[in-house]
Parts: C-alpha cells; sequence; structure tokens
C-alpha cells in the first residue's frame, strides 16, 4: 500500500522527465573545423566554376526598340497617336547563335510589381466562373465595367495593359526576307496553363462572353486571341498567361518565342536579320524603355554571372578563413601541447 | 476633538453610564478579501490589466489598423492569435481568483460565538463587529484582533501559538485584562486604543472601566487572528481590529503579479524594435510620395487609380500608407513570440516539478510550480533572503552536551537513556573526570527549576509519580515559550531529573533516585532579549531561599565570581563554535534579608503604572548579581539537510544571503555559524539595541557614529547583525534630513557583507528589507524563501519567492512561486534549473528577434522596387506561417531542452551561475549582435536574389520567374539559413532538437511543393495542386 502511494507521487524516471535524454554534443575543434572550411571552401568554388563556365557560354542579344533616337528606325512609332505603326529593328550575327533561341521582350520602368496594379484581377473569372463574367470583383476598378456599366473580361489593370508589340523575325538571305518561325507554346508556366486560368466551359467559347466588353486597350476581345488554336484562345493563350505573371523588378523581361522549329532548330545561322515589330505599346509616357533579347539558355537558365562569383567569392573566403585559422593554430595551440 | 490616531470601543456595544451620548464608531466589517475580481468588474478589469502590457497593447492597435484601414494582409492574421492569447490569459486568471474566492469564503463564513445581551449566538466570522465579545475554544484561531478579558484558566492566561502569523511554533501566554469583572455580561468598558498598524509586537492600549478604572494594555492582551488557542478550554475576548484591519490582513500583502527581469528586457527591446517599425514605415510613406512626385511615376497609364482613390484626401492618403506599412512590417514584432516564450515557460516548469531529485519521500511530494512567468529568473538571482527556523534550521532542539563545574558531560546515545548519568558508568568525560555528585545534581535541580516550561496534561494516562514507573518522554507533552527550554528540561530528564510540573505554587522535580522534590516558587524573572537571561527564585522544602538563572554567557559571566567562568568560558567558546545554542546555569542561596528585599522590590515594580518595565529591571539587575557559575549547556537546532553545502553553493555563485529571522539575535547568529554563512575568520559588525544602549551609556552620541577604526583590507570578510528595533530606528526614522542618508548608508554597509543577519524581524519588516534591497541601485533580483506564514510577505515581495513545504502550515507554500520540499533542493533549482532556463529564454529572445528582422528586412527592401505600393514581398501564407510552423518549432525545442552546460557541472561549479548574472545574455551588446547579424542576413538574402533576378530565367526551358517566385526563393533562404543558425546554436542535440530542425525544413519542402507548384511533375500531384489552390486561394 505504501508503495503504490509512493509511486502515484514521485515523478516519473524518465530520461525525458528528467532531461537526461541521450544528446549528441558536437565539439568544435580545430581538427573538425579547419579541414570543415577547407572541404566547404573547396566544393563552393567547384560549383561557382562551373556556375561561371555555364553563364560565359550563353550568348546573348539585346536590341533596345524604344525609338528615342531619331535614328532608330521605330522614332516614328513613338508618338502615342501613331496606330498600327510598324518598324524595324536589322542586325547581324558574325557567328551562329546556338539554339534552342529564345526570344524576350523586355520593359524597364515598368512597375508590375505594384499592389494595387497586382491585385486589380479576378482569379475566379480567369479561372472561368461564369458568374464572375456578370459581377467582377471590386479590385477590377477602374476596369470592372466600362461607361455602360457592362462587365469587362477579364476586367482589372493588369489584364487591361497586356503587352501588345508584335515581333516577326526575318533572316536576309541574298536580299530576300525568310521568316525565321516562332514557337508560341510552352512559354507560360505549367500551373498557369493546365490549372490556374481555365476558359468557362461554353462552345463556342464566344457565347461565354455575352454581354461583357473586351478591355478598354485591347484591339480584340480574349476569345480572338488566338482564333487559329483554341487550346491557345481565351484566357489560356499563352501570352496572356505570361504578361498575367507578374515580374518581380521594374526592369523585367517576359518570354516571348521559342525558336525552335525548322532550319533554326539548331540556331540562328551567322548572317544578317531584321526584326519587324508591330508598335503599339506605350511606354515613353512613364519614362520606360522597350527591348528585345535573343539569349539560349543553360542548364542553369539564362546568362547570369552573379551566382557564379558569389559562390567563388564564398569559397575562396572558406579557403582564406581556413589558412587563418590554421596559422592561428599553429601560433598558439601547439606549443602548449609539450 | 477626538485625535483621528486612536479608536474607542465600546465593550460588549455597552457605553457608560456617565457618557452623554454614544455617538457608534464605524469601523469596517470582518470580511476578508484576497480575490481580485468580481463577477461584474472582471471582463473590464481583466481586459483592461491585460491591454495593459505593452505587447498585446501593440498588436490590438495593429488588428484594428487592418479592419479600417485596406491593408496588404487580412485582419484575420494578427486578429486571431491574439484572441486566442487573450482568452486563455483571461480563462486562467479567472479561475485562479475564483480559487481566492472560495479560499476567503472559507474564512468569512466560518461560524463564531458571539456573546449578545447575555445570549450565545452562533455567528459567520465575517458579521463580527468591533466591540463584540467573542469566545473562542481551544485549537480554533481568533477571528479576529481580541483583547482578552476571560481565560477558562485559573491563573488568568491562556496560551496561543502564532505559528502562522510569525513562524514561531511554541506556546506564548497571554494574560487577561487584570481585575476585571468575572461577569462579562454586566461589564461596561471602554478601550482606547491606536488606530490599526501592522507591526506584530506593538500595542498600546487603555481599558477604562467608566472613568473610575484605568488599566494600561499591551501586547500581552492581545490575541492576534490567525493564531490559534493552545491548552486553554476557552476564552472570551472583546474585538478591537476587524477584517482588513487586523494585524494579520496588514500584514499580508496583495499578490500582485510578478514580472521577471527578462520581461523587462524583452519590453525593451520591443520598444527598439518599434522604433525601427515606425522608421520603416514612415522611410517607405516619404518615399512613395517623392517618388510619385516624379513625372509619369504617379499614375501611370497601366495602373490607373480608381476614382475613389482620386477623391481621398493626400494627408488621409500619406496617413492610411503609413498605416498599411505598419501592417506590412507589423509581423517583425510577431504575437506567436509571447505564445512560444508563454508555452516555453509552461512547458518548461514541468522540468521543475518532474524533477526527481526534489521528490521528498518523507512528505511523498516534489517541487510545486505556482508561477511558470520566473523561471528564468531562478538563474539571475543576487539576493537570497532566507528565513531561519523551519528553513535553515529544523526547528528542532536537541540538548547535546553540559559543562558541569569545568567538566563536559556529553550525553552518550546509547540504549540506557535515562540513567546515562550515574557516575560509576556515565558518560564520557573528556578528562575521565568528573564534577562533584553535589555539583552535578545541583546543575541538573537548576535545569529543572529555572525555565517556564509547562507540563501538558497526560491525556487518559495516570500520572504515575509515585510509582517510580519511568514514562518515556515524549507522552509528556511540554509547552514552553521557547524550543530550548525544553530541550533543557527534557536534557535533564536524560540524565535522571525530572520536571513533572506545578502544582497550585509548587514545582515538583522527581531526582535520581525517583524521589519527588517539591520546590515552592516564589518569583519569575522573566527572560527579555536586552538582559539576555531568565531567573526564578524558589524555595526549598528546608527552607532555604535559592535563585537560579539562565541566560547568555556574555550576560552572565560578569555577574559570576571570575575564577568559575575560566574554567567554564573554554567550553562555552568551543560549543558555540560548533553552531550550538549555548547557556550558561549560575544559582545563588538568598539570606532572608536578600529576599525580603528582592521581594518588596519585584512587588512594587509590578504593581508599578509607569516604567514598569524599566523599575523591574533595575529590580532584576540588583538581585542578579554575586552568583556563582554551576556550568553550561549546549543545546542543538538541527540544520536542514545539506544547509552549509547549500549556502556555501550559494555564495559561490555570487549570491549574498541574508538571515531574516524573528528569533533571538544569539540564536540565529549560531545558525549563521553552523551554516557558514559566519566563517571563523568573519568580523561580525553588531547594530542592536543592546549595542545602542552600550553605545549610549558610553557616549551620547549618534548611534551611527561607530567609533573609527581601521576596516581590514579587501579580503576581509564581514558579517553584519541588526536587530528589529535597530531596523525600524532606521528604515522609519523620523523625516528629517539625516533619515535616507541612514538608510543608504545602512543599505552600503549591508552590501558590502557577505552575509548579513536581521533578527527580531516582524514579518512586514522583513518585506521591507526585501523591498529597500530590491530598489536600491542598479535593482538587483531578489529571492525569499521560507516556510512560515511570517514569510510570506516577503516571499510576495521578492522577484522570486520560495515555499519550503515545512511543518508550518502551507501558507507560505500558497504564496510562493515555487515550493522545495527541502531547503538543500534550493541548490539545483538556481543553479541547476534557473541557469540552464535564464540560458534558455535568452536565446529564445534573441533568437525570436534576430528571425523576425531578416524575415521583415527583405520585405521593407522590396519596397523600393514595387514603387512603394506595400506589395508583400511574400506569399500571405508564408507571412503567417513562417513564425507559427516553419521556424517556431526548432526554437521551442531548443528552448526547452538544450544544456549548453550539463546540469552535473553547473551544479558542481557554482561559480558558473556568475556567467549570466546581472542579464548577461540580454544586455544592450548581445542584441546588437543579433540585430546586426539579422540586418546583414536580411540584405543578403533580398540582394542576393535581386541580382540573381538581373535575369529572371532562372529555368533551362527559358521561361521567367515572377514577384511570388522571387519571394519564395528569399524565403526559402531565410527559413534555411535561420534553422541553421539555430542548429549551428545548439550544443545538445537530442532526438528531438534533430526531429524538429530537419522536420521544420522537411515540412516546409512539402508545403512549398503543393502551395507554390514549382516542382510539381505528375499528373496525380497537379489533381492534388489544383484542389489546394482552390481551398487555399489563388495567389500563384
Amino acid at each position: 500500500m505504501k508503495e503504490e502511494l509512493e509511486t502515484a507521487n514521485r515523478p516519473d524516471n524518465t530520461a525525458f522527465t528528467q532531461q537526461r535524454l541521450p544528446a549528441w554534443q558536437p565539439m568544435l575543434s580545430a581538427g573538425i573545423v579547419i579541414p570543415g572550411f577547407v572541404l566547404i571552401g573547396l566544393a563552393f568554388i567547384g560549383i561557382g566554376v562551373a556556375l561561371f563556365i555555364a553563364s560565359q557560354n550563353i550568348t546573348v542579344l539585346e536590341k533596345d526598340y524604344t525609338g528615342v533616337e531619331i535614328t532608330s528606325d521605330c522614332y516614328k512609332c513613338s508618338n502615342p497617336s501613331d496606330k498600327n505603326c510598324t518598324c524595324k529593328l536589322d542586325f547581324s550575327l558574325s557567328n551562329l547563335f546556338e539554339g534552342p533561341v529564345f526570344f524576350y521582350y523586355g520593359l524597364s520602368n515598368y512597375f508590375q510589381s505594384q499592389r494595387s496594379y497586382g491585385v486589380s484581377k479576378d482569379d475566379y473569372q480567369l479561372s472561368g466562373d461564369l458568374d464572375y463574367f456578370k459581377t467582377p470583383i471590386s479590385a477590377c476598378s477602374p476596369y470592372q465595367y466600362d461607361a455602360n456599366q457592362n462587365p469587362i473580361v477579364p476586367c482589372g489593370s493588369l489584364a487591361n495593359s497586356m503587352f501588345n508589340d508584335t515581333f516577326k523575325l526575318y533572316q536576309i538571305v541574298n536580299g530576300t526576307k525568310k521568316l525565321v518561325p516562332f514557337d508560341g507554346k510552352g512559354i507560360a508556366w505549367w500551373t498557369d496553363y493546365n490549372i490556374k486560368y481555365r476558359n468557362p466551359s461554353v462552345t463556342p467559347l464566344k457565347n461565354a462572353f455575352n454581354g461583357t466588353v473586351k478591355p478598354p486597350f485591347w484591339s480584340k476581345p480574349a476569345y480572338e486571341l488566338d482564333t487559329s488554336d483554341p487550346s491557345n484562345n481565351g484566357f489560356v493563350n499563352q501570352d496572356f498567361l505570361v504578361w498575367m505573371r507578374r515580374a518581380a523588378l521594374p526592369d523585367f523581361r517576359k518570354l516571348y518565342r521559342r525558336i525552335t522549329e525548322g532550319d533554326y532548330a539548331s540556331g540562328l545561322p551567322a548572317g544578317n536579320y531584321s526584326l519587324e515589330i508591330g508598335y503599339n505599346y506605350p511606354v515613353l509616357s512613364f519614362g520606360g524603355r522597350k527591348k528585345v533579347v535573343f539569349s539560349n539558355v543553360s542548364w542553369m537558365g539564362g546568362k547570369n554571372q552573379f551566382l557564379g562569383i558569389a559562390y567563388l567569392v564564398v569559397g575562396s573566403l572558406c579557403v582564406v578563413m581556413s589558412t587563418v585559422m590554421l596559422i592561428v593554430y599553429a601560433k598558439f595551440k601547439f606549443p602548449e601541447d609539450d | 476633538s477626538r485625535k483621528v490616531d486612536s479608536r474607542t470601543i465600546y465593550v460588549g456595544h455597552r457605553p457608560c453610564p456617565t457618557t452623554e451620548a454614544l455617538i457608534p464608531p464605524k469601523f469596517c466589517d470582518n470580511r476578508i478579501v484576497s480575490s481580485k475580481y468580481t463577477v461584474w468588474n472582471f471582463l473590464p478589469k481583466n481586459l483592461f490589466e491585460q491591454f495593459r502590457r505593452i505587447a498585446n497593447f501593440y498588436f490590438l492597435i495593429i488588428f484594428l489598423v487592418q479592419v479600417i484601414v485596406d491593408t496588404p494582409t487580412s485582419p484575420v492574421t494578427s486578429g486571431l492569435p491574439l484572441f486566442f492569447v487573450i482568452t486563455v490569459t483571461a480563462i486562467k486568471q479567472g479561475y485562479e481568483d475564483w480559487l481566492r474566492h472560495k479560499a476567503d469564503n472559507e474564512v468569512n463564513k466560518y461560524l463564531v460565538t458571539v456573546l449578545e445581551d447575555g445570549r450565545r449566538a452562533r455567528k459567520e466570522s465575517e458579521k463580527i463587529k468591533v466591540g463584540d465579545v467573542v469566545e473562542v475554544v481551544e485549537d480554533e484561531t481568533f477571528p479576529c484582533d481580541l483583547i482578552l478579558l476571560q481565560s477558562s484558566r485559573e491563573d488568568e492566561t491562556c496560551f496561543v501559538t502564532t505559528a502562522s502569523l510569525d513562524g514561531e511554533s511554541n506556546h506564548k501566554t497571554h494574560y487577561t485584562v487584570p481585575d476585571t469583572e468575572k461577569n462579562l455580561e454586566s461589564l461596561s468598558a471602554t478601550i482606547e486604543c491606536e488606530q490599526p498598524q501592522p507591526d506584530l509586537y506593538k500595542f498600546v492600549t487603555v481599558f477604562s472601566r467608566c472613568v473610575v478604572f484605568f488599566r494600561s494594555l499591551g501586547p500581552e492582551n492581545l490575541l492576534l487572528k490567525g493564531a490559534t488557542l493552545k491548552n486553554t478550554q476557552k476564552i472570551y475576548g472583546v474585538a478591537v481590529y476587524s477584517g482588513m484591519e487586523t494585524k494579520m490582513a496588514l500584514n499580508y500583502q496583495g499578490k500582485s503579479q510578478k514580472r521577471s527581469a527578462v520581461e523587462k528586457s524583452i519590453n525593451a527591446f520591443l520598444l527598439v524594435y518599434l522604433c525601427i517599425l515606425v522608421s520603416k514605415a514612415l522611410v517607405c510613406t516619404t518615399l512613395k510620395y517623392v517618388w510619385q512626385s516624379r513625372p509619369g511615376q504617379d499614375e501611370p497609364w497601366y495602373n490607373q487609380k480608381t476614382q475613389k482613390e482620386k477623391d481621398t484626401n493626400l494627408y488621409l492618403k500619406m496617413f492610411t500608407d503609413f498605416l498599411s506599412f505598419m501592417v506590412l512590417f507589423n509581423f517583425i514584432i510577431p504575437v506567436s513570440m509571447y505564445v512560444t516564450v508563454e508555452m516555453q515557460k509552461f512547458l518548461g516548469s514541468f522540468f521543475i516539478s518532474w524533477d526527481k531529485d526534489f521528490f521528498d519521500p518523507e512528505i511523498q511530494e516534489g517541487a510545486l510550480v505556482n508561477t511558470s512567468d520566473l523561471n528564468e529568473e531562478l538563474g539571475q538571482v543576487e539576493y537570497v533572503f532566507t528565513d531561519k527556523t523551519g528553513t535553515l534550521t529544523q526547528n528542532n532542539m536537541e540538548f547535546i552536551e553540559c559543562c558541569i563545574d569545568g567538566f563536559q558531560y556529553k550525553y552518550a546515545d546509547s540504549g540506557t537513556e535515562l540513567d546515562g548519568f550515574c557516575v560509576t558508568d556515565g558518560p564520557v568525560s573528556m578528562l575521565q573526570q568528573k564534577a562533584g555528585r553535589e555539583k552535578e545534581e545541583l546543575f541538573l535541580r537548576a535545569l529543572c527549576l529555572c525555565h517556564t516550561v509547562q507540563v501538558k496534561e497526560a491525556t487518559g494516562q495516570g500520572d504515575g509519580v509515585g510509582d517510580g514507573m519511568i514514562h518515556p518522554a515524549d507522552l509528556r507533552g511540554f509547552i514552553a515559550s521557547s524550543p530550548d527550554e525544553v530541550a533543557l528540561v527534557k536534557g535533564a530528564m536524560k540524565y535522571g531529573f525530572k520536571f513533572l510540573g506545578m502544582e497550585s505554587k509548587n514545582m515538583r522535580v522527581m531526582n535520581r533516585n525517583n524521589d519527588v522534590e517539591t520546590y515552592e516558587l516564589l518569583h519569575v524573572l522573566n527572560f527579555d532579549p536586552v538582559r539576555r537571561r531568565m531567573s526564578v527564585i524558589v524555595r526549598t522544602k528546608s527552607g532555604d531561599t535559592m535563585l537560579f538563572c539562565k541566560g547568555a554567557d556574555s550576560s552572565i559571566f560578569p555577574r559570576v565570581r571570575q575564577e568559575e567562568v575560566d574554567r567554564i568560558r573554554m567550553h562555552v567558546e568551543r560549543n558555540a563554535t560548533e553552531g550550538y545554542r549555548t547557556l550558561c546555569v549560575a544559582y545563588k542561596l538568598l539570606s532572608s534579608e536578600e529576599y525580603d528585599q528582592a521581594d518588596t522590590g519585584l512587588r512594587e515594580a509590578k504593581l508599578a503604572l509607569q516604567d514598569r518595565e524599566e523599575k523591574l529591571m533595575a529590580v532584576y539587575n540588583q538581585v542578579e548579581t554575586g552568583m556563582s557559575l554551576i556550568g553550561a549547556t549546549a543545546v542543538e537546532d538541527r540544520l536542514q539537510e545539506e544547509a552549509a553545502e547549500t549556502m556555501e553553493a550559494l555564495q559561490g555563485a555570487g549570491m549574498k544571503v541574508w538571515v531574516l529571522t524573528g528569533d533571538k539575535m544569539e540564536t540565529a547568529k549560531s545558525t549563521c555559524y553552523a551554516c557558514r554563512l559566519f566563517q571563523r575568520s568573519t568580523e561580525l559588525l553588531e547594530l542592536t539595541v543592546r549595542t545602542l544602549h552600550s553605545w549610549a551609556k558610553s557616549k551620547p552620541v549618534s548611534a551611527f557614529s561607530v567609533p573609527p577604526r581601521s576596516w581590514s583590507s579587501a579580503n576581509q570578510d564581514y558579517g553584519f547583525i541588526i536587530d528589529g528595533a535597530t531596523l525600524s530606528l532606521v528604515l522609519n526614522s523620523s523625516p528629517d534630513s539625516n533619515s535616507s542618508c541612514y538608510k543608504s548608508l545602512f543599505l552600503q554597509i549591508c552590501q558590502n557583507c557577505t552575509t548579513v543577519l536581521c533578527c527580531r524581524m516582524a514579518p512586514l519588516q522583513k518585506a521591507q528589507i526585501v523591498k529597500m534591497v530590491k530598489n536600491s541601485k542598479g535593482s538587483p533580483i531578489t529571492l525569499s524563501i521560507g516556510d512560515g506564514a511570517n514569510d510570506v510577505s516577503m516571499i510576495l515581495e521578492a522577484h522570486v519567492g520560495i515555499g519550503i513545504k515545512g511543518r508550518e502550515g502551507r501558507q507560505a507554500v500558497r504564496n510562493s512561486d515555487y515550493a522545495i520540499p527541502k531547503l538543500k533542493h534550493l541548490k539545483k533549482l538556481l543553479l541547476g534549473h534557473g541557469h540552464l532556463y535564464y540560458v534558455r529564454i535568452a536565446h529564445l529572445v534573441q533568437y525570436f528577434f534576430y528571425k523576425n528582422l531578416c524575415f521583415i528586412l527583405p520585405q521593407f527592401l522590396y519596397q523600393f522596387f514595387c514603387g512603394y505600393s506595400q506589395q508583400p514581398l511574400y506569399d500571405a501564407a508564408y507571412l503567417t506561417m513562417y513564425n507559427i510552423c516553419f521556424t517556431s518549432m526548432p526554437i521551442l525545442a531548443n528552448s526547452l531542452l538544450e544544456q549548453h552546460i550539463c546540469m552535473e557541472v553547473l551544479m558542481d561549479n557554482a561559480a558558473l551561475y556568475r556567467d549570466v548574472a546581472k542579464n548577461a545574455m540580454l544586455r544592450w551588446g548581445p542584441f546588437l549582435y543579433w540585430t546586426l547579424l539579422g540586418v546583414y542576413q536580411g540584405l543578403l538574402f533580398f540582394f542576393g536574389v535581386r541580382f540573381l533576378f538581373s535575369n529572371p530565367a532562372l529555368q533551362d526551358n527559358g521561361q521567367v520567374f515572377g514577384n511570388w517566385s522571387y519571394g519564395t526563393i528569399v524565403f526559402t533562404v531565410l527559413v534555411f539559413t535561420v534553422t541553421l543558425k539555430l542548429a549551428m546554436d545548439t550544443r545538445h542535440w537530442t532526438w528531438i532538437n534533430h526531429f524538429v530542425i530537419w522536420g521544420s525544413l522537411a515540412f516546409y519542402m512539402f508545403f512549398s511543393f503543393f502551395w507554390g507548384g514549382i516542382i510539381c511533375l505528375t499528373v496525380k500531384c497537379a489533381w492534388l495542386y489544383k484542389s489546394f489552390i482552390y481551398t487555399t486561394g489563388q495567389k500563384f
């Protein structure tokens, strides 16, 4: 009886309650730290070198076509009142531009990252919910309803301001223009294309948009974005998806097309090229710039020196630190051992 | 006009016939209220108190801003955790108050008997009014402060134990008002007494029976609420102080919530972070409007404003922008930190109550944690205030040895207990020599006669005096005003002389031959702390009048012949250094002239109405001269187990130990020696009534002008001794210019002594001392440890209050923050648990601030790249879950399990405690380190990714990353970095640490996998992803 009582009140004698759990207590001795630093440093230098070389091998061609300089062909289009203006940008390649080549457009001083701009869209509407076709959410304001109180689909500033310059690339072969075929597939995120954005399941698609109006900046309604291919039309149009994925920084580039087909699958051969631009998108009013970028990629993505250099710097620092520690250790520790 | 500082009480509410008109004075009722809330004021009062906490108030403001203003994050993110925290706290506090209500009711509804118009009426205790005549029977506690009118004992006294008031468990004698009528119903009298005041030992009153008859009363006539009636069948008393005005209630201070020093540091850091937060918001707001003023930036065509925005007043917009930034950055001070800190404290306190080292098999209990808020404070203690009786000592006196005429007699603890003193097989003598048998017997008779011990009437058993049977000592209860006296009487019994009790005026003693000797007790010359001795005058059967005197060596030696002194002094000093309480015994044969002179002197002095004390003292001094010294005794107050080791460890850890006791100075001093608080080499500085007297005699100057002396070099240890009366002179001296100077001087002296001993303390004085030290320069952390109700006030006053689960009730335990069964457990509690908890919580706090700084800094920096538009860098889910899911568990586990140095090493090396003293880990230095680390890493995270994003095409399919990817990359690096930082700080890796650290990272990856959909490959996964996206919102 007495023993029962004792066990009732006595605290449990377990390793946990007595704070005696078996534990590993790392001791940072010179014998571990110095070789550790050397190893980490060497590994970082290795990664850094690999990244740096990969980045060095990437070719990038960047061309501004805003048309601020009078010499530029696009100068004539820079007046915003000028509609449907086309201009061209000529350039030549002295070497083969290795493929697959990715064609980007870039904007600068353009704040896609602003909050009021970013929230100005209706996710339910874009996922094909017809209720939100009639009454878009108020975050879309001032592009929620038009002057006649018709709902705008797709609503909001983000969709309204979709990039609408068009590009055609020609190679000048013996004085004749040979169209370089663009591949517009696979430029948008897989999740955007397959999950997040959905057309309403109404055929033809046009009917779903009854009673709605297109965004004021758009030249054609959403259901006519790509009439040739239903899987690239409406809300799942890849150009639209690329635009809707907001850029993080005010100077950004977005993927426009890939050059993967025909004679150009292995890249752009040396020669003269002419880029024909349908100049529609105004940027000068807010001091922005437009550019096109041709680039190929490596396993680490586009050209980016920063990562390789960062790895190299950190790796070298580790090695330097380990030598310093070794010197200190040799100087102050060894005599004591004797 | 009546003076306000006294009150008049009409006994039984009957006015004197002579006074014209009775205006019944109003006094408070006899209700004790210790609860804080009522049903009606609970909600507002509790909420008010909770929102007085700076953190809660801050979160409330943030929540309100989120509700009112259009902000980047939803109000739920901050409202829900706040609501949770507030509710849980309110429930906890409500429950605690309900318990207090219950306890109050128990006391207030207790039924007592009151005499009303000649009838005995049962009443609830709370209905007693001042002036009521109350009946109390044996073993009952007094319901309020009473003046004793009548006792069932013949000698007009009653016995009282004040164990629950001042911790003295012995019986005290109280006296009725002298010469009152026996008939209480017709007694009409008034009592003029002072207004309630907390000093337990002070009471001045005039009792008057309607002008014709005056008696002045003192504390010996006052029965205090909370004391218990003992060995007296019943008494009648008149209530003088009731309810919250009783001395007990005045000594009881409300239990206010204690806040640890760590929490103060947290609040200081919080203010710094608030400043960072506000300045961040201000910078962003300012820059926003500067940036917008540039052409084209305010409203580019692609991001038109709504009509509403255009119409809003510019300054209002600025203000709401400011608030929005505040909300955006408010995660820098997360609610979760408070939740984690609370959890750490709550869960951590279990390790204290689980510790089996604190388990005491005797009482079948372990440690008890009443307040988990103070775990870390245990690692910060600088001053330890300890009670003596029952805390340092077991309050269990034992007769150890005596010395008769210079020969040492040590009682051999063998089986033959009672006849161990025979000359033949007597105790071991150091010199194998004995004093004469005559001297031995005289000494033992003196022990049997010179005391005020009473024999508790044996219950049931026959007295068995004549039959020669020897009763075991424990069958016979002794009641005495001090346990030493009982020990001496019991000691004499071991040697064959047995005190049988009083019979009318005769003391009966059974000698070694089992013959009963009777002595007529003529006078008792009571003990008092100034004289430090007591005497009795008895008449033997043969007609000799003898005076027996016992007292401290210092007060006896000057009064006996010098040649006798030298033989005994050696023994006394040796005993004293061994920590025993020594008393010297002397006697004197009085001639009949001498006796007559003394007798008349004593009688006259006793009847004196003025200066009674002084007159008595003079007679005492006159009688107690020219005695001859017989011997000395040594009594041990057993120390608690490992008391000396514990005290040594505490001092080794840099704590200063102060002993605060209600006990006598000599006793306390010897305990201090026994506990090694005073060493041989310690030089004692004494500031007591006695030294004041002697100084005052030697030269009439201020007591504080200590004669000039050379203070020896730094290595000298000093001990300081002060008593209650002197202390009140220091603390409550008249408000002249010198008083504050005395106080600081006193404090200065005390702080330079290794040990301070304060004796004869009232409970409130103990608290005063603690308060004085607490509020002194540098506000040191104080700890009080005690076991009795007299320690409650200091337990409540100190930063940390420790109760010992001792014999003297549970009041100390109930009011303490931590309760332990034994004093020895204090060592592990402070050096082990306290140290670890401090390190743990300090790291927890610093780490929390650090991880939130480098969490929010990138979000701040991102504002420079999104047009200052309050765009969150991280997804809302990440923002809320960062502190709740991804980074909370590793730090919580670390703060519960970390042992940077393991427990055994901490306990063996007390000096390690000094490493964390004075809040070392939470001072501005370490805080700056962690803050800079946070800033550095935050900058690195953001700008690293910024340069990475100079080309956002980061995949081999050429697709580009958007803003959420940017945030996700920063966030991933952040989560890994802060978790690995913690891993690097962890010195004690148990499987739990491994599990939560790697588990958190794995959970983060798993969560992001679905949430971000970055690496989704299979169709199955796509379906999962889809459902997830739909249920949690569609950010990506």
